[in-house]
């Protein structure tokens, strides 16, 4: 499934939920299927610049493909991190390095989280695309 | 009860508990801002025609009204500023930076901390930090001994503390501090809105007020000078509405308050700030603080009912604001949560990151209240609380 797919799908989920506390349900249900993080791996260079709480991001690249693993010391964001991390993981580097999007205005997520927590969404694909980057270089 | 004097909680859905990031401002207020910008807004001090006499004579009035607010003895001795921050700065800039030592409190918020590192000061060279108790409290103990170590010293700190509610004595803290020559600074951005003050009484030297955060304008501070230092003072910038004569060979300048409040100052802004104080003394501070007594006292109760609160202090020698964690949970996602549910606390460091430091977190959850609070707000605060640990935890 390509980037834009993955996004629209969660786009139409989150715009399903019509009571803002129900979004954040499923915003924490999704955080609750991120997989262990390593605690070791919870060191300052793998932390997200931009995020008001802690988030932790490593990068795996396997043939042409990266795939991202993160945590957060909070749990809304741990669901955010599920969600971009599903969104990119698996992308061709390529792909990666050709990201340009504004997540949060992708996904209306300034109705959902704070200026403050934005920048850290936004922390997170910068990161990404890093990696991309590097990895290609 | 004083709910219906201030329009924000006629427009709003909002249980407003973040009181000392900023107040809400009674009708008063804000008419008498209206009233500026419609009916007479004019420069004060330098036209003669009737608009801006009016201005200069409400402005001047303000300063009248502070002095006796707070029981300073001349007018000279009352300087508006921005606030707090540009009081403590003004102070720092112009007075204290002529002193060897400037001792502050663990408790203080950045505004008494940055102004000194500012200053090329930093732990143990120039800067000196009284510890705290177990409970939060001022170490007197530990105070002396720094007095001692460093007398002549200039102390600056706050009356209550932004993050925790903590109140400093400050007769006391005063009166050790003056045995060892030193000069105080109080930091009195809380302290309007809950108690009064009396710079007589307390023999305070330097008194830094915040307007916003009790029922007046944003933008608006003022800083009590005792008369015997004023003339020790620098002006932390001059120009326009500060001077005596100018040509190109020297400037002189006019005494104070007026060469310390160099530009055109927050006119509509202190006129607020006057009525705020109005509005205060209509409602009157012995009502304020048994008011507020009781609902503190009920809000802790009221905390303690969930099981995995995590205090930092008791209510002891505290008013405002109660501040804690709950245990397993990381404070943002609490206040995004209450946000949601249409509570407004604050989560975070509260401009206060060392004290954080020092207790080993990152921040807290903050409830402030205000006397136009009531039980229901806590009650609603204390629902949605519960509800957004649960499903934080679930």
């Amino acid at each position: 499934m390509s980037i834009q797919t993955k996004l629209e799908n969660y786009k139409e989920n989150l715009a399903f939920f019509e009571d803002e506390l129900q979004k954040y349900e499923f915003i924490i249900d999704l955080g609750k299927k991120l997989p262990p993080f390593d605690e070791k791996e919870q060191k300052d260079e793998n932390l997200v610049q931009g995020c008001t709480s802690q988030v932790w991001l490593i990068c795996e690249q396997k043939d042409d493909r990266l795939y991202f693993k993160g945590t957060s010391d909070a749990v809304i964001v741990k669901g955010l991190v599920y969600m971009i991390l599903d969104i990119f993981s698996g992308a061709t580097i390529q792909e990666l390095q050709e990201v340009n999007m504004d997540i949060v205005q992708e996904l209306n997520l300034s109705e959902v989280i704070t200026p403050n927590r934005q920048s850290g969404v936004t922390g997170m694909i910068k990161k990404i695309k890093s990696y991309a980057l590097l990895q290609g270089a | 009860m004083y709910k219906k004097d201030f329009p924000y909680f006629k427009n709003s859905n909002v249980v407003y508990l973040d009181n000392a990031a900023t107040t809400q401002k009674p009708q008063a207020v804000i008419d008498s801002q209206v009233e500026y910008y419609e009916h007479y807004c004019a420069n004060t001090h330098r036209s003669n025609f009737g608009d801006a006499n009016k201005a200069t004579q409400k402005y001047e009035n303000a300063r009248k009204h502070l002095r006796s607010f707070i029981n300073a003895s001349k007018n000279e001795e009352i300087i508006f500023t921005k606030g707090v921050t540009e009081s403590i700065n003004f102070i720092a800039h112009s007075f204290a930076n002529s002193f060897d030592t400037v001792i502050i409190s663990s408790l203080e918020h950045h505004s008494n901390i940055v102004p000194w590192h500012m200053q090329g000061r930093t732990l143990h060279k120039g800067l000196e930090v009284v510890k705290y108790t177990s409970d939060l409290d001022f170490d007197f103990e530990n105070f002396e001994a720094l007095l001692q170590k460093y007398p002549k010293a200039f102390v600056s700190v706050t009356h209550i503390s932004n993050a925790f509610g903590k109140i400093n004595d400050l007769k006391a803290i005063i009166k050790l501090a003056h045995k060892y020559e030193a000069v105080v600074l109080v930091d009195g951005a809380q302290s309007l809105a809950h108690m009064a003050i009396d710079v007589q009484a307390l023999d305070v030297d330097f008194l830094a007020l915040s307007a916003h955060k009790s029922f007046a304008p944003t933008g608006v501070g003022a800083v009590y000078v005792k008369e015997e230092h004023l003339n020790k003072l620098l002006p932390y910038q001059t120009g326009g509405a500060t001077i005596d004569k100018v040509d190109f060979e020297s400037s002189t300048l006019l005494d104070s308050p007026y060469k310390f409040e160099a530009g055109t100052q927050n006119i509509a802004g202190v006129i607020g700030f006057s009525q705020a104080l109005s509005y205060i003394e209509s409602v009157g501070y012995k009502q304020i603080q048994a008011y507020e007594e009781e609902l503190y006292a009920y809000l802790d109760e009221q905390l303690h009912t969930i099981e995995e609160i995590k205090f930092y202090n008791s209510i002891q020698h505290a008013i405002g604001s109660r501040s804690f964690n709950i245990k397993g949970i990381v404070h943002d996602d609490i206040g995004i949560l209450l946000d949601k549910m249409h509570i407004a606390v604050r989560v975070g460091h509260h401009c206060a990151q060392p004290i954080m430091k020092a207790l080993g977190i990152k921040g807290t959850i903050r409830v402030s209240i205000a006397f136009y609070n009531d039980k229901e707000d806590i009650d609603q605060f204390i629902t949605a609380l519960k509800k957004a640990i649960a499903m934080l935890k679930g």
